[in-house]
C-alpha cells in the first residue's frame, strides 16, 4: 500500500479544478491505498463547516488536515472546521512526505 | 531512523505567491528535524536568491527602510542555507539557463548554478520529491 499526501493550496471558491483533487483522492483511495488530503494557504477556505466541500471525500475516508498557520492568517478557528477535518502542521506534513513508500502531490 | 532528503523544486519568482512563503517554511521544518533538503530552483524562482534585491522605505507612510523591516527572499534564503551549512544539509541550485534569461547570477552565498539534470539526479537520490508549480 503506498501513501498519497495531496497538498490543496487553492481556494474552491476562486479554483475549479480543486474538483480534480477531490476525485483523484477519491479514486486513489477506492483503490486500497492510504489517502491524506492536507489543505494549507487558500485551500483551508473549504475546510470551514458551513461550507459542504468536503463531505465526498470524508465519507471516502480521506484523510483531511489543514494547516494552522494558514487557518490563522485567514481568521478560522478550530472550532470552525467541518467534520473530518484536523487541525495539522507543517512539521506533520514534512515528516509524513519523507517517509519511505509517500507520494506528494502539490495542487 | 535512515537519513532522509527531502528535494524541492520551486517555479514561482519573490513576492508574488504565498507558495514561496511556503517553501521557505516546508525547507526551515525539514532542516529543523535533521532533515536533508535539496532546493532545485527553476523559472522565475532564481530570483529568489537574487542577492541585488533590497529593502526600502515607504515613502506613502513615510516610514524609514529600518522601520519597515521590510523582508527580502534573499534573506531568507541565506538564513535557510545557514541552517542547512552541514547535517542536515541545505542544497540551492539555480537552473542556469533560467538565470541567464533574467540576468539572476548574482546570488547570495552557497547557491550554485545547475540544470534540470541535476534535479534529476536529486530527485532520484531523495526519499521523496515535491514539486510546487505556478498556478
Amino acid at each position: 500500500m503506498t501513501e498519497y499526501v495531496l497538498i490543496e493550496s487553492r481556494d474552491p471558491f476562486e479554483s475549479r479544478d480543486t474538483e480534480f483533487v477531490e476525485q483523484t483522492a477519491i479514486t486513489i483511495k477506492e483503490r486500497g491505498h492510504r489517502v491524506t488530503v492536507f489543505l494549507l494557504q487558500n485551500g483551508v477556505f473549504a475546510a470551514r463547516k458551513t461550507t459542504t466541500r468536503l463531505q465526498r471525500m470524508t465519507h471516502a475516508g480521506v484523510i483531511l488536515l489543514a494547516d494552522d498557520f494558514s487557518l490563522r492568517e485567514r481568521g478560522i478557528k478550530p472550532t470552525e472546521l467541518a467534520q473530518g477535518v484536523e487541525e495539522s502542521n507543517i512539521n506533520s506534513l514534512v515528516d509524513t512526505i519523507t517517509q519511505p513508500n509517500t507520494k506528494a502531490i502539490w495542487h | 531512523m535512515k537519513e532522509r532528503t527531502l528535494t524541492l523544486a520551486l517555479m514561482d519568482p519573490p513576492y508574488e505567491s504565498a507558495n514561496s512563503t511556503t517553501a521557505f517554511r516546508i525547507i526551515c521544518a525539514a532542516l529543523e528535524q535533521g532533515i536533508n533538503v535539496n532546493v532545485f530552483a527553476y523559472e522565475g524562482a532564481v530570483c529568489l536568491s537574487l542577492k541585488d534585491q533590497a529593502p526600502h522605505a515607504n515613502p506613502v507612510k513615510g516610514t524609514s527602510i529600518d522601520e519597515e523591516e521590510h523582508p527580502t527572499t534573499k534573506a531568507f534564503v541565506s538564513s535557510l542555507l545557514a541552517m542547512g551549512v552541514d547535517k542536515p544539509r541545505l542544497t540551492w541550485v539555480n537552473c542556469g539557463l533560467c538565470v541567464d534569461e533574467r540576468g539572476a547570477a548574482n546570488a547570495v552565498d552557497g547557491v550554485r548554478r545547475g540544470s534540470p539534470a541535476d534535479f534529476f539526479k536529486m530527485a532520484g537520490e531523495s526519499t521523496n520529491t515535491l514539486v510546487i508549480p505556478t498556478k
